[in-house]
């Protein structure tokens, strides 16, 4: 298929096929990755503005991996010491960037919506690199393709997500990418971290919400983890982290319920012996690590994508 | 001009609309609304008298700021201008403003709105107040607790979209509130900007039961869902089966903030019953005008609010074309039924005229108002005011077939 995305703010409105693309062209990007130099030259004479307007050294250093790895320039404007902390609005911060003249902006920012409001703004193709509690494209992607590559096709394939889901960002760009491949999801967690209409009989097509997580676990493919802030006690959410551990927690026991084998995936950073144990997470099922690597690829991807297909080759 | 004579010319010719709920802005806000320029948003909508709210800087909370609402009103000769004073002084909610002084003064009603008198005590001790002298108390019903940080309707969008909700719950528990007190006092009650079903529920049960409630609902909770924040711009009437979120506009979108925020379908289907039946006794716009810095930002920092003025009655015809509502009723409810809780008198002298299928297109400059904050901008609309009379005098004449503009800017 042709490829004909400007802009990459969320997959809800992605089909099939975009999100196959994204996949396939993920793989040659993991070939890229393993070649001795580690350097293709599609994105040269390019810039990658990487706009963090909120705290993240994964992310950003993974998408940084990928934009150089494809010969572009990059340059970091990040929340630490820039003007966005100053109080500068994000329409100046706009007109800086449109100013700077990158090709590609990958944006992080702590409210929903911001990358719409980005992309009206400016003449760069944008990037959502996570928005408030709305969308991380590049999370769904990335866990997309990690579960491709352990459970094969993902249709009739039923995967657990488990947390704070209501303030995720993840969880709802795992579902508008995993439902598209054929999956189910089993959501699963304290009632007061899920969307009340997902709750009550609304919840997105595909999915549904089982809040004791040992009957979601029973005969699942796979279990996605959500990182647990710890304020949302403080926020009358939960009772106690402990009861949290013990309820919602990933044991080694709870695992076990899952299919053979199936595995647990993190998007980190992982809150180790509280939504998940030590063991879990470092254990023979975890694909943590994996989809950190994953994650630089898919990264390539979408920007070699939106940048028009060029010669993976050197010239 | 004469009345009969538009008449006789096809115009549909009514009393000006009276609206119970404007933001003016001045003083404090002048770079988003002046009374002037709302006055003349106010004419051109067709509203011959609007309510001022007093949510200003400093707040509308002595006789000599009400006196002063009013000079500037009349010096605007454009729509008439009424203040409503603060119920607490400085609208901080913890002592009460001299409501008498206020209303000797020309305060027609009193209210806190932008936020409810959230100490219950404290507003049954306004209640009580207002009661003496049979003062009119509005009240913007919300649990500020169970709002919170919210900037949406909490439903199907706000999950979807990840931004925090407003449950429709935070207004029917506040408005419980207040209709119990609104009971034990037996003071007058006018509860603005209903917006869900339950309250429309709760309201029409206290009237049953003989409690002194009076409501009103805004033209764009008539007219626009919870979608709109997700990029639909489907009118209520024109959803069609199976519900899927059309995305015909960026998401996202300031100018849909709004609060109380743009509610379900089925909350909307709620107002206009509640039209039909007479629990709603009036239709107020809640014009909200901001200056683009203030809506110009990420959704969940931008100001709440709808520069409504000048597009109510396009969204209410649109309402009653679909079959939704029946023009009497609306007509009323712009009219005797508002002047009824001010205890006004509707005047013969004060009427406008209007083309109900005149189409014309919401651009910035189209708006009289400074607050271009609308989610209508750029959509064509049908019907307008083209002829606004007040205290006998022509003061705004736009888009009469074959006539003279008349104070047209």
């Amino acid at each position: 298929m042709r490829w004909s995305r400007r802009h990459v703010l969320d997959t809800d409105d992605w089909s099939t096929e975009e999100i196959e693309a994204v996949l396939d062209t993920t793989g040659a990007m993991i070939e890229v990755l393993s070649r001795p130099v580690r350097r293709a030259p599609p994105l040269r004479g390019r810039t990658v503005v990487l706009f963090f307007a909120e705290a993240s050294t994964r992310t950003r250093v993974s998408f940084e991996l990928a934009a150089r790895t494809l010969s572009a320039d990059v340059v970091n404007i990040s929340a630490s010491g820039s003007s966005v902390e100053k109080g500068e609005s994000l329409f100046d911060t706009v007109r800086t960037l449109q100013a700077l003249g990158g090709d590609i902006v990958v944006m992080r920012h702590s409210s929903s919506g911001a990358p719409y409001f980005v992309s009206e703004r400016t003449d760069a193709a944008v990037i959502n690199a996570g928005d408030g509690w709305h969308a991380h494209p590049t999370q769904g992607l990335l866990d997309a393709y990690t579960l491709r590559g352990a459970l094969g096709d993902l249709a009739k394939k039923r995967i657990v997500i488990v947390g704070d889901v209501v303030h995720s960002r993840v969880a709802r760009s795992d579902i508008n990418t995993l439902v598209p491949l054929g999956a189910t999801i089993t959501l699963s967690g304290p009632p007061t971290l899920m969307p009340s209409a997902w709750r009550c009989g609304q919840a997105p097509a595909g999915t549904t919400y089982e809040p004791d997580l040992d009957r979601a676990l029973e005969g699942a493919d796979a279990v996605i983890a959500l990182r647990l802030q710890k304020e949302r006690q403080e926020g009358g959410l939960l009772p106690s982290l402990r009861e949290y551990t013990r309820v919602w927690g990933l044991s080694e026991a709870r695992v076990a319920r899952m299919r053979p084998g199936a595995p647990v995936m993190h998007p980190g950073p992982m809150n180790e012996g509280v939504e998940i144990d030590a063991s879990v997470a470092h254990g023979a099922r975890s694909l943590v690590e994996r989809q950190v690597t994953n994650g630089v690829a898919v990264r390539m991807a979408l920007l070699y994508l939106l940048v028009g297909t060029p010669n993976l080759e050197a010239s | 001009m004469e009345r009969r004579e538009l008449e006789s010319r096809g115009y549909l010719v009514t009393p000006g609309f009276v609206d119970l709920h404007a933001h003016l802005r001045e003083p404090g806000f002048e770079d988003s609304e002046t009374i002037a320029s709302g006055a003349r948003a106010a004419l051109r909508g067709g509203f011959t008298t609007i309510c001022a709210m007093p949510n200003t800087e400093p707040a509308i909370d002595s006789p000599g700021l009400v006196t002063e609402v009013v000079k500037r009103g009349a010096a605007a000769a454009a729509a008439r201008v009424l203040p409503i004073a603060s119920i607490t002084r400085g609208r901080a909610g913890r002592e009460l403003a001299d409501l008498i002084e206020l209303s000797a003064a020309g305060a027609v009603a009193f209210s806190d709105d932008g936020s409810p008198v959230d100490d219950s005590q404290l507003f049954r001790h306004a209640m009580e107040y207002a009661r003496t002298k049979d003062l009119l108390i509005i009240e913007h019903a919300q649990d500020l607790a169970m709002s919170g940080k919210g900037v949406m309707h909490e439903g199907v969008v706000s999950a979807r979209l990840g931004l925090p909700g407003i449950p429709s719950a935070a207004e029917e528990t506040a408005i419980t509130r207040d209709l119990a007190i609104a009971e034990m006092t037996g003071a007058r009650l006018h509860l603005t900007h209903v917006s869900t079903s339950g309250a429309i529920a709760s309201i029409r049960d206290a009237k049953a039961r003989g409690v002194r409630v009076t409501c009103d609902v805004t033209p764009h909770h008539l007219a626009m869902t919870e979608e709109w924040v997700g990029g639909s711009r489907e009118f209520a009437w024109e959803r069609r089966e199976p519900a899927a979120p059309m995305k015909t506009a960026t998401p996202y979108d300031s100018s849909t903030k709004v609060n109380p925020p743009l509610r379900a379908w089925s909350d909307v289907r709620a107002l206009w019953e509640g039209l039909a039946d007479g629990t709603v006794d009036a239709i107020a716009t809640d014009h909200a005008p901001h200056a683009s810095v203030k809506k110009d930002v990420e959704f969940d920092q931008a100001a709440f609010g709808i520069s409504g003025l000048e597009t109510a009655l396009s969204l209410v015809l649109g309402g009653i074309a679909a079959g939704w509502g029946d023009r009497d009723t609306v007509i009323r409810a712009l009219t005797t039924g508002p002047a009824g809780i001010l205890g006004i008198t509707v005047r013969d002298d004060d009427w406008i005229a209007i083309d109900p299928d005149m189409e014309w297109t919401v651009t910035a400059d189209a708006l009289a108002s400074m607050g271009k904050n609308t989610p209508l901008m750029g959509r064509n609309l049908r019907g307008r005011v083209v002829y606004a009379v007040v205290g006998g005098e022509a003061r705004y004449e736009g888009g009469l077939r074959g006539a003279t503009p008349v104070g047209s800017r």
